[in-house]
């Protein structure tokens, strides 16, 4: 890891830091009042300010997880840094694809 | 420790990078250090055993072997420290090629201190003024903390990251940077914390901290790197780097 990723690791892990709490709060707060599904989406539906939340919770998973996983790889796998980086690169997209896609599901209307 | 027995069973690696560890019976004496044991077997039962040693106090580092699965110097190590139910079993230095027997190659080592400039660049010619540096500066205290290093190996074969990232530079290579790094007499810290930012430096560390539970000087490279982890990033921030 060169000092760029270590940068980008660490103000992720940062950022991620409030977010968790917010998002075990929230989850919660959901489970302790019994709100149903239904409850929930008509919350999140057309919400910019869930649809931002949980938009950076999800960018900084996909960079802060990328990261991780090339250095697993580099260090516990054959693979070269370059593939490595490809690999994890890879990763990150499929991460953000999905967040995104869990995203839409609950802020669209 | 019971001294009523007479004979320790020592196994060493005999061989390159192929070989075997040999068993040979050794003498059990008071007060024996385990270079003492290595000497024993090379003098008096196999004249072919290649190891390593110079001044025997601990001053020059080049008898550092693994014994009983550590690395340590083992003309500081007393066998009553070590020894288990009366066997040692020692071998040359992990992390590194070795040579033959209880020899490694040092090269791969020393090539990574050039690697994290570790040669003290001077910014100031003989026809200049010595600078004047306080003992009690922030800097040189730091400096201080890290500079008594003897670059016997011990750390480098104990390091995990190491053994998993054959490109990192190594807990001793980046210690010694970081002495540079606080020396403000020396000019070439730009290209430094340039050479210790890239991949396999500092930010490869893991502070799994072997090297500072198993240096021999007591030094803690692992606060050293952490060091330099803050320095560069700072610069990288600033765009320095």
């Amino acid at each position: 890891m060169n000092v760029r990723l270590y940068v980008w690791q660490r103000l992720t892990a940062a950022l991620m830091v409030p977010l968790v709490v917010v998002h075990v709060a929230v989850i919660f707060y959901a489970a302790r009042n019994g709100m149903t599904a239904a409850d929930i989406l008509a919350r999140t539906r057309g919400s910019i300010v869930w649809a931002s939340f949980y938009g950076a919770f999800v960018v900084a998973v996909a960079i802060h997880a990328a990261i991780g996983v090339r250095n697993v790889l580099t260090e516990w796998s054959p693979l070269e840094n370059r593939s490595a980086g490809i690999f994890a690169s890879a990763f990150g997209a499929l991460l953000l694809l999905l967040g995104a896609r869990a995203i839409a599901a609950v802020v669209l209307p | 420790m019971s001294d009523t027995r007479s004979e320790l069973t020592v196994s060493l690696w005999r061989g390159a990078q192929q070989g075997r560890y040999q068993t040979y019976k050794v003498p059990w004496r008071e007060n024996q250090t385990v270079l003492d044991v290595v000497t024993f077997v090379q003098r008096h039962l196999d004249p072919t055993l290649s190891y390593r040693f110079a001044c025997r106090v601990g001053m020059c580092g080049s008898c550092a072997m693994t014994v009983n699965g550590r690395p340590r110097w083992t003309c500081r190590t007393h066998v009553s420290s070590v020894v288990k139910d009366g066997r040692l079993e020692i071998g040359p230095l992990e992390n590194l090629p070795i040579i033959k027997d209880l020899a490694a190659d040092m090269r791969l080592f020393f090539d990574k201190w050039q690697r994290a400039k570790g040669a003290f660049v001077p910014s100031r010619t003989r026809n200049d003024e010595i600078e004047r540096i306080r003992p009690d500066s922030a800097a040189r205290i730091a400096a201080d903390a890290a500079i008594e290093c003897i670059n016997c190996g011990i750390c480098y074969a104990a390091c995990d990251t190491v053994r998993w990232n054959s490109d990192y530079l190594g807990p001793a290579a980046l210690n010694r940077a970081w002495t540079l790094v606080n020396d403000v007499r020396d000019d070439a810290n730009a290209e430094r914390l340039q050479a210790v930012a890239a991949a396999g430096g500092c930010h490869a560390c893991h502070s799994h901290q072997s090297c500072q539970e198993l240096c021999p000087q007591r030094l803690n490279p692992t606060a050293s790197i952490a060091g330099l982890k803050r320095r560069t990033m700072w610069a990288y921030l600033k765009g320095e780097i």
